[in-house]
């Protein structure tokens, strides 16, 4: 009902993904996003891997909403660390085609040489 | 997928799987300590729920979903904003 009378007009053809129901909190529960006191989930987002694992979590109280392009950001940053086999690390405000990190000794202590806040967009 | 007759009953989905194994000491404390808790660097509970999905019912389950990188969001309700 929710597709029909309100996403078809966000999205055209409606939601593209799977829109699952939890109705008694048994999903929520596993993920730590269940509100008892409500009965209902808090705005939780987590990026799973082609492994199953868990890369990231966000959990959010229900006034503010959640912003898409930083997911999808944490997820290009992830799929850089396990395409560089985990050899390289993405610093704070990492963008595609920014500057990477390979963690090691000769990094202890000089990220301020590399890495400076000011390269943050 | 088949699609899935809706009864009256709630729909609602059911985490699978083992759960992840607990100290034997903690065995005895309370259960809240028990229950599955999402963490990264672990694995993501599996889980399969009735889902809506272009225009019919059918079945989710995460783990048909491993060999992708795959986003869970959680909401609390229909007609709020995600």
């Amino acid at each position: 009902m929710w597709n029909d009378h309100e996403l078809t007009k966000m999205v055209e053809g409606g939601v593209p993904f799977h829109m699952a129901s939890d109705q008694a909190g048994n999903l929520g529960r596993a993920y730590g996003v269940w509100d008892e006191s409500q009965g209902i989930e808090l705005r939780g987002r987590f990026i799973i891997d082609p492994d199953g694992v868990i890369q990231a979590m966000e959990v959010m109280t229900p006034p503010v909403g959640r912003k898409l392009s930083e997911t999808i950001r944490q997820i290009q940053a992830f799929q850089h660390v396990r395409a560089s086999k985990g050899s390289e690390a993405m610093p704070a405000g990492w963008e595609p085609g920014g500057l990477t990190l390979k963690p090691g000794p000769d990094l202890v202590g000089n990220v301020w040489k590399v890495w400076k806040p000011s390269m943050e967009k | 997928m088949a699609e899935q007759p809706q009864g009256c009953a709630r729909t609602t989905g059911a985490v699978m799987g083992e759960k992840p194994s607990a100290p034997a000491a903690a065995e005895s404390e309370t259960k809240k300590e028990m229950t599955m808790t999402a963490r990264v660097g672990q694995k993501a509970p599996d889980f399969e729920a009735p889902a809506y999905y272009k225009g019919g019912f059918k079945s989710v389950k995460l783990s048909d979903y491993l060999g992708k990188w795959v986003m869970v969001c959680f909401y609390p309700g229909d007609f709020t904003f995600v």
